[in-house]
């Protein structure tokens, strides 16, 4: 898709705005109405059916939404950036410009850039840089251990307060099970979060896709839907022993998802989030050797697939995330075993994720909250909702609306998308971030 | 790869694997082989059916048989042959295997010869070239040539493959070897059997068409063709048996086992053989029984069929344009 990208200069000082004739969604409160809102500075502060009933405020712009859906601005909690460190594969402004293309207002970035993200200087530089670049608002992890080797604990007080989110080794397990047990012990001592990437990396470090017929036919060494659960049900365990809070990014296997769900009717503090390329495509998708299919986890069985589905139907994954991994052309374009894991995800979050929508398996308010308010709750982010006085960060989405993803018409420097090629549904019309339209589609 | 005009022929531009090819288009690869079985007897082996066309042997992994036999092979119809041995070249100097198609493919060749370590690089070095691409190898995927030439060397001992019952042994894991000759041997009309310890069998071969064994002599009941694979231990990245001892014990191929198969059953390797591990010596110079010399004979004449029906359908592909 394309659009024009105009960045927020927060000094400027801004009016009223009115956005008159939308489907107003908004998950958190169970709202879905025509209506309208009215922004006045950064801030929400009218939001119903009936608020425009004697007409927008003389003083305002006025937008016409045109019978589209007014909704919260995604929000995205499972991102990597590269910069600093490697900025030839991704930026904060190319992530920034992909991520309101994509209806992303709210980021949380992964702590794997060079340097890591484990003191406090990181983390307030990406805080920093994202607002100097005026797109969405970008939080950070912080890694929860230093240099992500699994061995020694950040200081996750200090850079909790510095605005970490939560604390997670990135795109790596934390794999010492002494090691997570001190993390999810000591981090609840400051009652913050540890997020998991849920791979034992001994079954894991040799492959390069699922384990089956498919990988066998390829000649490629495969990753076993075992070293996802048994990483699940060991933290399940530590979770018990130490009565932290963890959360497993992108669980990809049926088996893993059936431990979730029965830890948490234990009462278990255990949440989880999937990407949409783990309900929306298979492991049919690496065909002939096809790198932009090459993920972590690795796309799994077509079983796999539906018991995804079936987890995200039943609120044993909390949330979609879009586990954005920008790649530059020279590590995918090369021998499937030496390329990069990973696909760019921050455009194709929404429309892919509506698949589940326009296939019948959830309701539209459903899929937007797996998007919206359920990630910002897991986070205690202050976003994802359509709310008096709450931050107007806002899209304008046209949820029927096709397209065809192709990797060289997005926005992100990096153009490594597992779904080039396929036909979605579900287009973003307009980015508003703090009252400021940063963001508007041009066909 | 183009659908094919004629389904007797090979019409493909490049001959990247087994899995896919009919019955038609191996049996006529086979075929064209046979013709030059003679034409290598003869004194004068030559003929200048590749006269003028360049053939680009591309080796990112040592070999030396399979690159002596392809030098062989092109120089015998006379092609010249250009030797490239990437393993100390510019590919370890950073240049990407897609860089070094394109500087190959502006060379003009017609046909380059690849050998790779990683599964799938000859594929993807073949959508990046103007010319044809056989895979002499590509990581634990496949090695078409090596699944013909055993092919070939069946048959003209056997007459027919349908029905035949055919064991093949040992690191199946790691062979593409076994992969490409699963999917011909199958095709044809073979019984299959694989017989290895369950850490060197990839998960899932059994929806390949084969039964699997784990014992040498259930395994070898009745075969009329025994292949033992060579044991890939520059491959193996742990540890997948335990020593060389006990894999010899179980599945080294001596006579003791030897005697579950048919009186006359055939041996096969695709060498070169490790003794004293995956074969007895006794029973790999067993020249009644062993065909691991004609196996290598019959490399040559089916690398100058291949060679030679690549550059034709290049040519007329060409011509088309």
């Amino acid at each position: 898709m394309t659009g024009v990208w105009t960045a927020a200069r927060p000094d400027d000082t801004i009016g009223k705005t009115a956005y008159v004739n939308a489907r107003l969604i908004d998950p958190a409160s169970g709202l879905d109405s025509d209506g309208g809102l009215l922004t006045s500075g950064e801030i929400i502060s009218e939001v119903g059916p009936d608020v425009f009933k004697n007409g927008p405020p003389k003083d305002a712009e006025v937008i016409d939404c045109a019978g589209k859906c007014l909704i919260p601005g995604l929000v995205d909690i499972r991102v990597q950036i590269r910069e600093p460190g490697q900025e030839n594969k991704g930026t904060i402004e190319s992530a920034g410009r992909s991520a309101t293309a994509g209806g992303v207002t709210t980021l949380v970035c992964l702590p794997n850039t060079k340097p890591v993200i484990s003191g406090m200087s990181q983390v307030e530089f990406v805080a920093r840089r994202a607002r100097k670049i005026g797109l969405s608002k970008i939080y950070p992890y912080a890694a929860a251990t230093e240099e992500l080797e699994g061995k020694e604990l950040t200081e996750m007080g200090i850079l909790a307060q510095a605005g970490a989110m939560g604390f997670t080794d990135g795109d790596r397990a934390i794999a010492n099970a002494n090691v997570m047990r001190r993390a999810l012990s000591y981090a609840k001592t400051f009652g913050l979060l540890i997020i998991q990437h849920p791979e034992e990396p001994t079954l894991a470090s040799s492959g390069g896709m699922n384990s089956g017929e498919l990988a066998t036919r390829l000649g490629l060494p495969g990753i076993p839907p075992a070293a996802e659960i048994i990483m699940v049900e060991r933290d399940i365990r530590l979770v018990e022993m130490t009565g932290g809070r963890l959360h497993f990014g992108h669980v990809s296997t049926g088996v893993a998802i059936e431990a979730i769900r029965q830890a948490k009717a234990r009462g278990l503090q255990i949440t989880c989030d999937t990407a949409p390329p783990y309900f929306a495509l298979n492991e049919t998708s690496v065909g002939e050797y096809r790198t932009y299919a090459k993920l972590s986890p690795p796309l799994r069985s077509e079983d796999d697939r539906l018991a995804v589905v079936e987890g995200i139907k039943d609120g044993t994954i909390d949330a979609i995330a879009s586990d954005h991994a920008p790649h530059d052309e020279d590590s995918k374009r090369l021998p499937f075993m030496q390329a990069a894991f990973g696909g760019v995800g921050l455009e194709t979050l929404l429309a892919v994720s509506l698949d589940l929508y326009h296939n019948g398996q959830m309701s539209l308010i459903e899929v937007l909250a797996k998007v919206t308010s359920a990630p910002a709750n897991l986070l205690g982010l202050p976003a994802g909702r359509l709310a008096k006085g709450a931050a107007a960060d806002l899209t304008i989405i046209d949820p029927g609306a096709g397209w065809q993803v192709k990797d060289n018409d997005l926005s992100s420097k990096a153009k490594n998308t597992p779904f080039d090629g396929r036909p979605v549904q579900g287009k973003v019309l307009r980015t508003i971030i703090d009252g400021r339209s940063v963001y508007r589609q041009k066909d | 790869m183009a659908d094919s005009p004629n389904i007797l022929n090979y019409t493909h531009r490049h001959l990247l694997g087994i899995e896919g090819l009919s019955h038609l288009e191996i049996t006529h690869l086979l075929d064209k082989s046979e013709e030059y079985v003679e034409q290598n007897r003869r004194a004068d082996k030559k003929s200048d059916l590749l006269n003028g066309r360049t053939v680009i042997n591309l080796f990112f992994e040592n070999s030396t048989r399979t690159r002596t036999s392809f030098e062989l092979a092109g120089k015998r119809l006379s092609a010249d042959v250009i030797d490239m041995s990437v393993a100390t070249s510019a590919v370890n100097k950073g240049e990407t295997l897609i860089d070094t198609a394109a500087t190959l493919n502006a060379m003009h060749p017609d046909v380059l010869v690849v050998r790779h370590g990683n599964s799938g690089a000859v594929q993807l070095l073949a959508e990046k070239v103007n010319c044809a691409v056989i895979n002499a190898g590509d990581g634990n995927h496949e090695h078409p040539t090596q699944a013909l030439l055993d092919a070939l060397t069946i048959r003209r001992r056997r007459d027919d493959l349908t029905g035949l019952k055919i064991a093949i042994c040992g690191d199946i894991l790691h062979s593409r070897v076994a992969r490409s000759n699963i999917y011909l041997l199958v095709t044809m009309g073979a019984q299959v059997r694989l017989v290895a310890p369950i850490t060197l069998l990839p998960s899932a071969i059994d929806k390949l068409g084969v039964e699997v064994y784990h014992d040498m002599k259930e395994g070898l009941d009745d075969c009329d063709i025994v292949m033992v694979l060579r044991l890939q231990n520059e491959r193996m990245d742990g540890n997948f048996i335990p020593s060389i001892r006990e894999y010899f014990h179980f599945f080294g191929l001596d006579y003791e086992k030897l005697s579950a198969a048919k009186p006359d059953a055939l041996i096969m390797h695709p060498g070169p053989t490790n003794r004293g591990v995956e074969i007895d010596s006794e029973v790999a110079d067993d020249f009644s029984r062993s065909v691991i010399r004609e196996q290598v004979e019959m490399g040559v004449a089916v690398r100058m069929a291949c060679l030679e029906v690549l550059a034709k359908n290049l040519q007329q592909e060409r011509a088309e344009q």
